[in-house]
């Protein structure tokens, strides 16, 4: 007629806790205690004007400690002539699951080792989510992220970093094709 | 006549301004309080621009509320096709009248005799001759009484919520509140009986004046040093009435996405939301008016001081007023960030613990301390 009762499933990481846990009220009052403590602690170096909290403000502060490898801006990598080492293959901009980078290739009669160029490069920091594809798809070594965390306006909602900003605001060179 | 249509018109509108700006104030409070508890920053990105210029005045996120309260007016207000419309519009002010209703015969201050206010003003003294009002918008005898009356009316909203919005979890929702409510408005009720006993009255001045005596030449006749057991239990039942979260059951989100009030949006979601809020200042009203002295400091009366040495320090009736009012709101600010604090720092009960927790332990407990308290009354009397 009855089922059978249900068995209730045990885990192996099941907290054991003593009688004094077990009867709740004097664990509620250490948990308050100390979640007023902290409070207490933070309100009183927030009011000494100091910070009371782990949060970096992200656009008014930057961490001191990013890792070498912490995925920031982005840079286009020179050739020695100063031009974008780029080809404009698009591999970039097809891979990105954001779908941020714009490219528009030129040719360029003079250069016959690497023809095609672009003439339009821009990423819209408004929507890059940082991922780190596009460095991992390029086959020139022509874009890569450096450490340091991009610089952008308040408020805005179209934030497009150019061609000409992303060669120049921090210039490396690919040291393998140096001498090409 | 005329002059106490003054008077009494400009309490409640007092009251009613003073309660709204509380509850927005809450909201801040509440964010900001779990924030820095965490050791987070908390909201503030809103802010005010001053017009013309590009001072942005953002004083720590105090204008979230009003961001907030924006937003929910200007959001399209949507309702499901087979909604009850008279009672699913009805639902959210039925939960938020009676909570401001509550409020109604809460003392927030000593008598004001406006004449005394004023002693040079002759046009005063005629007008008002030696007329005294108690700063309380209604000043019923069953203050208690009706106060428990309109804080019950609150289930109604949340069951005509649940019931019209015509969606399972509203009614799981609602159902959940309901008996929530029940159960643990027969806790609230019972704790504050062992008080009434003590002091003999349900009216809510005359438990306030009772208060400000001397236990034992030098403690406060306060109710949380004669009921300690007493406060303890109400302020647990208090929470659970104001579905907070070690008891929000009825709105629990991950079960429920929002209890009662899944299916309303814009201002009317915005009104339970602030209901909820007001319900936690008056819950606290009522904490200070019972068990803290309400509006008193210790060793004060409406004369002034008098210090446990026999030192007296008499003081002008204004000055007497504003530090009346100013300590009432003051208490009632400390018990809502008490309230808060419990709020961020307790995990939530399962619903059936919900329920047993309200039967089979506070109820037992507090008829044990009412016993006590009966016994040790009527010891006292003979």
């Amino acid at each position: 007629m009855y089922h059978t009762p249900y068995k209730r499933k045990k885990y192996w990481n099941k907290a054991e806790m003593n009688l004094w846990e077990k009867s709740y009220l004097p664990e509620v009052v250490r948990g308050l205690s100390l979640t007023s403590g902290v409070f207490l602690r933070n309100l009183w170096r927030w009011m000494r004007g100091r910070k009371g909290a782990l949060t970096v403000y992200y656009p008014e502060e930057r961490r001191p400690d990013y890792a070498a490898h912490n995925r920031g801006k982005h840079i286009l990598t020179q050739r020695a002539n100063g031009k974008p080492q780029c080809i404009a293959c698009n591999l970039c901009a097809t891979v990105c699951p954001a779908q941020v980078i714009e490219i528009e290739a030129a040719f360029d009669a003079e250069d016959p080792a690497h023809p095609k160029y672009p003439a339009h490069f821009a990423i819209d920091y408004a929507r890059c989510i940082f991922c780190g594809m596009c460095v991992e798809a390029c086959p020139e070594d022509a874009i890569r992220m450096l450490s340091e965390v991009p610089n952008l306006p308040r408020g805005s909602r179209h934030i497009w970093l150019h061609k000409e900003e992303l060669l120049q605001w921090s210039p490396r060179r690919d040291v393998a094709k140096s001498s090409s | 006549m005329f002059q106490d249509l003054f008077i009494h018109t400009l309490l409640i509108s007092y009251i009613i301004v003073m309660l709204l700006t509380f509850g927005l104030l809450l909201t801040w409070v509440e964010r900001k309080q779990a924030a820095i508890m965490s050791d987070r920053i908390g909201a503030n990105r809103a802010y005010l621009r001053l017009p013309f210029t590009q001072i942005k005045l953002i004083w720590w996120g105090l204008f979230h509320g009003i961001a907030d309260g924006l937003k929910m007016l200007l959001k399209e207000d949507f309702k499901p096709r087979a909604h009850d419309p008279l009672i699913y519009t009805l639902a959210p002010w039925v939960m938020f009248v009676p909570v401001l209703l509550v409020f109604a015969v809460i003392p927030f201050g000593g008598s004001l005799s406006p004449a005394a206010l004023f002693p040079g003003s002759e046009t005063v003294a005629q007008w008002f001759g030696d007329k005294s009002y108690p700063l309380q918008i209604a000043a019923l005898d069953a203050g208690l009484l009706v106060l428990f009356a309109f804080g019950g009316l609150t289930i109604i909203g949340a069951m005509l919520a649940g019931w019209s919005s015509n969606n399972k979890f509203s009614l799981l929702g609602a159902v959940r509140a309901g008996a929530q409510m029940i159960s643990y408005e027969l806790v609230l009720g019972l704790a504050i009986v062992g008080l009434i006993l003590i002091y003999g009255t349900v009216n809510l001045v005359a438990i306030v004046e009772q208060q400000s005596a001397i236990l034992w030449g030098f403690l406060p006749a306060w109710g949380i040093f004669l009921q300690p057991f007493a406060a303890l239990l109400f302020l647990v039942a208090a929470q659970a009435e104001s579905q907070r979260i070690p008891f929000d059951l009825p709105e629990a989100e991950s079960e429920l996405v929002a209890g009662f009030f899944t299916e309303y949006s814009a201002m009317k979601m915005g009104l339970f939301m602030f209901a909820q809020f007001i319900e936690i200042v008056v819950i606290a009203a009522i904490f200070t008016t019972l068990f803290l002295g309400g509006y008193n400091l210790p060793f004060m009366s409406d004369q002034g001081f008098v210090f446990p040495g026999g030192v007296e320090w008499n003081l002008p009736h204004w000055a007497v007023i504003l530090t009346q009012i100013s300590v009432f709101w003051t208490k009632v600010f400390l018990v809502c960030g008490f309230l808060v604090l419990v709020r961020w720092t307790l995990p939530r009960l399962r619903y059936d613990q919900l329920i047993q927790f309200a039967w089979r332990i506070l109820l037992p407990l507090t008829l044990i301390n009412l016993l006590v308290t009966a016994i040790v009354v009527f010891a006292m009397q003979y």
